[in-house]
């Protein structure tokens, strides 16, 4: 099988991806840009299939024309990266395999890329609660896609809760989908709210469309009589082989429940969301370095610390569309810079002008400062485990309990993340820890006083879920290089 | 219609205002299951009213939970070949989809 070698790769075709694409085509580079979906969009522009034609789709989103315009781009679709095989002078070489979803026949292709963009996005992440893992219980991101993809609605009656100004737009998509919401909670209290969404107003000025969304989103729910709660969470799920109830309260500051403010809510379906993880197994076998959040770190061109290599969009830190299109744009720039001017003088091109205008610089400082007021409003702060049972699933693939895993630490004294999951088999099972990993990791934190080894659940040999067979028939890596 | 539960918007109710669709069935644990072209295997089920088709070893049952294809939690077998995910696999007319564990 042939190695092909296009100027620039890019991973991922949402927001980011296609910006990135865009700018290093632009920029004269011959492009790869590939997805493991059906086509592009991602998840913040996922949209009803080819087959599924509408007038006037663009009532489920925001920035349509702006996807309009990117999505003629030539897309490899349902490119499945499964392996990224490092080199020390160059990126990596990946191999993918190409065809319906979880298949075992799809057609394996190798790209041995002069510059490779990482553009993989994010997924959700949701606390563990008594009954989360009932069906019914969806996150919602699954509202979101299951909406906007397949018009169709989770339930009749959804509550969607958690944190974060995601929630907003998920109601909006399920009033038009033609559920019906009985609230949306968020669990952060006004004060906080207030203190991070109002300091320094003159920042806000150049993101202040994103006002004229959030004031639509608000209308959908006065229109519809729908309670937005601040301070206030699930904490419970009921029902036997569905949700048919769930519990929730108020929290204070720390988002610990506060005893007596319980109350029962009859419910088909809850939609949670806490936050956003990075999805960066791709980076992470890659070797490009994180920070602290998990997150890839990169300099002001996308560049992360693996040679050719740059990221841009949700892995290097959750800031919404606006930010990943900003960053997109020059992290495709740079790579295309690299890949079409001759290695001398890319070596220490770090900072030097790879055709990045200054308004595009601005425009990515902007987006930034509205991602680090999105955390300092609504990230998760750590009185949550307060709404924990001993018998709470954590883990939902291993059905591991948080009692398993402070009886794993007390049990066996151990501070190493590896070996904890190793005796409670939390976060091995088939989604490999990519549900539960940080939970887990947060709550071993807690039992063991502190993991020699955190930061590890996001280390998977392979990127992605592939068979036996496949593995087989794709030729060896070693023969590729 | 029931009153509860999952349901795909009707194409008169639906703001988008979709065009023509073409009909697909597939066949799930061997009953003939309706869709339309374009959807996903849990996009089928779900719009046909179901939430769950997998139960765990402690028998906990599963559905749909993140619908992106990160939590697994969706599998089931297609024409045989078993461990799809439900949400990421396009549905086929004619598709063979068996739910519960794989034998």
């Amino acid at each position: 099988m042939s190695v092909e070698t296009p100027d620039v790769l890019v991973v991922g075709a949402g927001p980011a991806g296609l910006a990135a694409a865009d700018a290093a085509r632009r920029a004269g580079a011959q492009v790869v840009l590939l997805d493991a979906a059906g086509d592009a969009g991602g998840q913040y522009w996922r949209h009803l299939p080819a087959e599924r034609p509408a007038a006037d789709e663009r009532v489920l989103h925001h920035g349509w024309d702006k996807f309009t315009a990117l999505r003629g781009q030539e897309l490899l679709t349902d490119a499945q990266v499964w392996l990224a095989e490092r080199h020390d002078d160059r990126p990596p070489t990946l191999h993918v395999l190409v065809g319906p979803a979880d298949g075992n026949e799809r057609t394996p292709r190798t790209f041995a890329p002069k510059a490779l963009v990482l553009a993989t996005g994010a997924y959700e992440r949701t606390l563990p609660f008594p009954g989360w893992d009932l069906p019914g219980v969806f996150t919602a991101g699954a509202a979101q896609a299951l909406a906007k993809a397949e018009r169709i609605a989770v339930g009749r009656r959804v509550l969607v809760a958690g944190a974060g100004p995601f929630l907003l737009p998920v109601a909006s998509s399920l009033l038009r989908t033609g559920a019906g919401v009985v609230g949306v909670f968020e669990a952060n209290g006004w004060s906080r709210l207030r203190k991070a969404w109002t300091a320094r107003p003159a920042e806000l000025l150049s993101t202040r469309h994103k006002a004229g969304e959030l004031a639509g989103y608000v209308r959908d729910l006065a229109r519809n009589r729908i309670p937005y709660r601040t301070g206030t969470a699930v904490i419970a799920a009921h029902g036997t082989d569905r949700v048919t109830a769930v519990t929730v309260a108020r929290l204070d500051p720390e988002w610990a429940p506060v005893p007596g403010t319980e109350r029962r809510l009859d419910v088909d379906a809850v939609c949670v969301s806490h936050g956003f993880v990075p999805r960066t197994e791709l980076a992470v076998s890659a070797g490009c370095g994180l920070d602290a959040y998990g997150a890839v770190v990169t300099d002001e061109n996308g560049r992360t610390s693996v040679p050719g290599v740059y990221a841009a969009g949700e892995i290097t830190g959750i800031g919404g569309a606006d930010l990943a299109l900003a960053e997109g744009v020059i992290a495709g720039l740079a790579a295309a810079n690299a890949a079409t001017t001759s290695a001398a003088s890319t070596s220490a091109a770090g900072t030097a002008n790879v055709g990045v205008t200054e308004e595009q610089r601005r425009a990515r400082r902007d987006n930034q400062r509205f991602a680090d007021r999105l955390e300092r409003a609504h990230g998760i702060r750590p009185g949550w485990a307060g709404w924990l049972g001993d018998d709470t699933v954590v883990c939902r693939c291993e059905e591991v309990t948080a009692g398993d895993l402070k009886a794993g630490a007390a049990a066996t004294g151990s501070r190493g993340l590896r070996s904890l999951k190793l005796s409670t088999r939390a976060g091995l099972g088939v989604c490999q820890g990519r549900v539960c990993g940080r939970t887990v990791e947060e709550l071993l934190h807690r039992h063991t006083g502190g993991l020699l080894d955190p930061g590890r659940t996001a280390s998977r040999p392979l990127a992605a879920f592939v068979r036996m067979g496949e593995l087989a028939a794709a030729n060896h890596p070693e023969e590729s290089a | 219609m029931t009153t509860t539960g999952p349901a795909r918007l009707g194409p008169d109710a639906d703001p988008v205002r979709p065009g023509p669709t073409s009909p697909i069935t597939l066949i799930v644990d061997g009953e003939p299951v309706r869709g339309v072209e374009g959807q996903t295997v849990a996009g089928v089920l779900l719009g046909a009213g179901r939430l769950t088709w997998r139960t765990t070893r402690h028998g906990r049952p599963r559905g749909v939970f993140c619908g992106i294809g990160v939590c697994h939690d969706c599998l089931v077998t297609v024409n045989d070949l078993a461990d799809v995910r439900a949400c990421q696999r396009r549905a086929v007319d004619g598709d063979t989809i068996t739910t519960g564990e794989p034998q």
